[in-house]
C-alpha cells in the first residue's frame, strides 16, 4: 500500500475510535461545568448501545436507533438527576449505582440480540462512489456521527465562553449559591445539563453498537465511559483539549491493529491494555499539577445544592 | 400540594437501619414489575430468587460461599470509604490475588507439602496489595484519583488474566480451551462441610466482621479514618497524615479483595480461567452500602446479595431469565437505597403548591 493511502488508513481508524469518547466526553464536560459528577458514563453509553441496537433492528432506521439511545441515555441520566439533584444522594455512590445498573439492564434487554447481524450505518449513508480513488474509499468510511462528533469541540467550546446560557451554566458550576442569589434556577440548569450528559452518552453508546463494529454483545463499552471521564479531567474542563484528548485514545486504541500490521507478535490481550495504562499516564500527567487541576474545576463539582430560601 | 425536603436537626440514627429495609422492600416491588414485563408470573420468580435458595443444607452453603468474596471485599471497601477512599477496583484486586496466589498453585502444587496453601494465600493477599498499592502512589504521590485508577486497573489485570490462561499458563491437555490446569489437590482449600463446596475462606469472611468493626470503633487508626472521612478539615488540625490513610485504606482493601480472589480459584473453582468472578468486587461496593459501611450491617448484606447471586442462577435454570437479572436487581437496590438515605438528614413536608399560596396571599391582601 501507498504510505498516504496508510496514514489516510490510520487516520481514519483513529477518527473512528475516537469519536464515542468525544462525544460521551462533550456530555460530560457539560454536566460537570453546571457542577455535577456523573460517573454513570459507562452505564449510559451500555444503555444507548443496545436500545439503539434494538431500536435500529426494530424500526429498520438508525435514525430512530439513534434518537431512541439517547432517549435512553437520558433517561438513565433522569434516575441520576432525581437521585442527587432533587434528593441530594451522593453523587459518586449514584453515578457508580448508574453504572452497575446500565451494566445489568443492557444485558437484560439486549439478550435476544447477541449475533444478530446488522448493517452498520458507514455503508450505505453515502451515494456509492465505485470508481474514486482508495483515499476516498477509506474516507467514506467516516459516517455522519464521526462527522459530528468533530464538530462537537468547536460547539462545546462556543456554547461554554460565548453564548449566554454557557455564562449561566460555568457560573451555577462554579457557585450555586451565588448562582441562586442572582435569581437562576439552579436545579433546573443542573437538571438540563446532566440530561444533555446522559443524551450524548447514550449517542456515543449507539455508535459503538451501529457504526464502529456493528453487533451487540454485554459489555461492549469496555470501559470506554471510564476513559471518556479521564479525558474530561485531562482536558481540565476545555473543550478544545477534550477533543485532542480523545484523538490521542483514539490512536492508542487501534494500536492493536497496527501492531498487526508492522508485523508484532504481541498476545491481543497485552495490547488491549493499552488504553488504559495510557488512560492512567495522562491521569497522572495532569493531576501531578494540583493547584493547577484544582482551579481550572468547576468549584461546585460534586457538592449538592439545597435552597433554603 | 407538594412534597418538599426540609432539614432535619440532626440525622435521624432509626433512618440509617431503616432506609435499607425500605430499599428492599421497594426493590421487591420493583423486580415483580420487571417479571410481570418479561412475561413471568411474580410470585413465582420471586420464590425462586428468595425463598428456594433458602431451603436446603446444600445451598445455604452455596450461599455462604457466595457471600464470602463479598464479605470480604466489601469489608475492606467500606473502611475506605469511611476516610473518604473510594477503592472500586476490588474486581482487579480480586484478580490479581488469584493471579498470584495461583502462580503459586501451578508452581509449587503436587508435591504434597503443607506450606503450598499458606504460600498461596499470602501471594494472593500480596496481589491484591500491590494492585491497590499502585493506585495508592499514583494517588499520594500525584494525585490521581482512586476512582479512575483502580478501575484502569481492573481493566488491566483482566486483560492480564486472559493473556496468562490463553498463553503461557494454559493448560497444555485442556482441549486448547482457555484455562491452567487443576490445582494439585495439596493446593486447594480444606471444605468445612463434607459434600458441600463450602471451604475454609467462609472462615476468614467471618473473621473480618469483628476484626473490622475493632479497626474501626476500637483502635487509634479507626478514629483516624473516620476523622479523615468525617472532618477532613479537623483530621489536618491534629496532625493525622492523609497520605498515610489512603496508603492504609487501599493495602488494607486491596490485600482483602485478594484474600477472596485466591480463596475463589482454590476453593470451587481449582483453576484459573478468563472469568473468575461474576462482578464480586462490583457488587461488594453495593453490599458496602447496603451494610451501611459497617462491618456488623455488612455480614448481613452480603448475605442478601449472595441470596441475589444464587436466586439469579435459580431463574435462569428454571425460568429461562437471562442472568443479566442479577445484575439489574443489584443497581436497582442500590438505587432506592441511596433514595431512602435522604430521609436519614431531610424529613419529608406536604406544603401548598406555589399558586395554591399566591392564591391565599391574594385572598389576604
Amino acid at each position: 500500500m501507498h504510505e498516504t493511502e496508510i496514514a489516510v488508513a490510520i487516520l481514519v481508524a483513529t477518527l473512528r475510535a475516537a469519536t464515542p469518547l468525544m462525544l460521551a466526553g462533550f456530555g460530560e464536560l457539560i454536566t460537570e461545568r453546571s457542577g455535577v459528577l456523573n460517573l454513570g458514563v459507562e452505564g449510559m453509553m451500555l444503555m444507548g448501545a443496545s436500545v439503539g441496537f434494538i431500536g435500529t433492528i426494530a424500526s429498520g432506521n438508525p435514525i430512530v436507533g439513534l434518537l431512541a439511545a439517547m432517549l435512553a441515555g437520558a433517561a438513565l441520566a433522569l434516575v441520576f438527576g432525581v437521585l442527587t439533584l432533587s434528593l441530594m444522594a451522593n453523587q459518586v455512590a449514584t453515578g457508580l449505582a448508574l453504572t452497575i445498573f446500565g451494566v445489568g439492564f443492557s444485558a437484560l434487554i439486549g439478550v435476544n440480540w447477541i449475533g444478530t447481524p446488522l448493517q452498520g450505518i458507514s455503508s450505505d449513508i453515502w451515494p456509492s462512489l465505485a470508481t474514486s480513488s482508495p483515499i476516498v474509499q477509506q474516507l467514506m468510511l467516516l459516517d455522519p456521527i464521526v462527522w459530528l462528533a468533530l464538530l462537537s469541540p468547536f460547539v462545546a467550546q462556543w456554547f461554554i465562553y460565548r453564548s449566554r446560557a454557557g455564562l449561566i451554566l460555568r457560573a451555577v458550576g462554579e457557585s450555586h449559591d451565588v448562582a441562586h442569589a442572582l435569581g437562576y434556577s439552579v436545579l433546573r440548569i443542573r437538571y438540563f445539563a446532566v440530561l444533555f450528559g446522559g443524551a450524548m452518552s447514550g449517542l456515543a453508546g449507539a455508535y459503538l453498537s451501529l457504526a464502529y463494529t456493528p453487533m451487540w454483545s454485554d459489555n461492549m463499552v469496555a470501559g470506554r465511559g471510564w476513559i471518556a471521564l479521564a479525558l474530561v479531567v485531562f482536558s481540565t474542563w476545555k473543550p478544545l483539549w477534550l477533543a485532542l484528548g480523545s484523538l490521542l485514545f483514539g490512536f492508542v486504541t487501534i494500536a492493536q491493529f497496527q501492531a498487526e500490521g508492522l508485523g508484532l507478535a504481541l498476545s491481543p490481550h497485552l495490547l488491549a491494555m493499552l488504553p488504559y495504562i495510557a488512560t492512567i499516564v495522562v491521569l497522572v500527567l495532569i493531576s501531578r499539577d494540583a493547584t493547577r487541576l484544582k482551579l481550572n474545576a468547576p468549584a461546585a463539582l460534586g457538592r449538592p445544592f439545597h435552597a433554603t430560601a | 400540594m407538594r412534597l418538599s425536603l426540609e432539614a432535619r436537626a440532626r440525622p435521624a440514627r432509626i433512618m440509617t437501619w431503616a432506609s435499607p429495609l425500605i430499599a428492599a422492600v421497594c426493590s421487591v416491588i420493583g423486580v415483580s414489575i420487571l417479571f410481570a414485563v418479561l412475561g413471568r408470573a411474580p410470585l413465582q420468580a420471586l420464590y425462586v430468587l428468595f425463598v428456594a435458595p433458602l431451603e436446603t443444607l446444600d445451598s445455604l452453603a452455596e450461599l455462604a460461599l457466595k457471600a464470602t468474596p463479598l464479605l470480604l471485599c466489601a469489608v475492606g471497601i467500606a473502611i475506605g470509604c469511611r476516610a473518604d477512599v473510594w477503592n472500586i477496583g476490588a474486581e482487579g484486586q480480586f484478580t490479581v490475588g488469584a493471579i498470584a496466589g495461583g502462580g503459586v498453585a501451578l508452581a509449587c502444587g503436587g508435591n504434597d507439602t503443607w506450606w503450598v496453601l499458606p504460600l498461596m494465600i499470602l501471594a494472593g493477599i500480596a496481589g491484591g496489595m500491590v494492585w491497590a498499592g499502585i493506585a495508592a502512589l499514583l494517588k499520594t504521590r500525584f494525585n490521581a484519583h482512586e476512582i479512575l485508577t483502580t478501575l484502569m486497573l481492573t481493566y488491566i489485570s483482566i486483560q492480564l488474566l486472559g493473556y496468562l490462561v490463553h498463553g503461557p499458563w494454559k493448560d497444555p491437555n485442556g482441549y486448547s480451551f482457555p484455562q491452567t490446569r487443576q490445582f494439585a489437590d495439596d493446593a486447594m482449600l480444606p471444605m468445612l462441610f463434607e459434600g458441600t463446596r463450602l471451604h475454609i475462606g467462609a472462615l476468614f469472611a467471618l473473621a473480618s466482621v469483628p476484626l473490622g468493626s475493632i479497626l474501626l470503633g476500637r483502635t487509634l487508626m479507626g478514629f483516624r479514618i473516620r476523622t479523615v472521612g468525617a472532618a477532613p478539615a479537623a483530621a489536618r488540625y491534629a496532625g493525622f497524615s492523609r497520605n498515610g490513610i489512603v496508603w492504609f485504606c487501599l493495602l488494607l482493601s486491596g490485600g482483602m479483595a485478594g484474600l477472596a480472589g485466591i480463596c475463589e480459584v482454590a476453593g470451587p473453582d481449582g483453576q484459573l480461567t478468563p472469568i473468575i468472578s461474576p462482578g464480586y468486587g462490583f457488587a461488594a461496593i453495593i453490599v458496602a452500602f447496603l451494610g451501611r459501611l459497617n462491618p456488623i450491617g455488612i455480614l448481613f448484606s452480603s448475605a442478601l446479595m449472595a441470596l441475589l447471586y444464587l436466586g439469579g442462577e435459580g431463574l435462569q435454570v428454571s425460568m429461562q431469565l437471562p442472568i443479566a437479572v442479577t445484575g439489574t436487581v443489584q443497581g436497582m437496590l442500590l438505587f432506592f437505597l441511596l433514595a431512602a438515605d435522604v430521609l436519614i438528614n431531610y424529613r419529608v413536608r406536604l406544603r401548598p403548591s406555589r399558586s395554591a399560596t399566591a392564591a391565599g396571599a391574594a385572598r389576604h391582601a
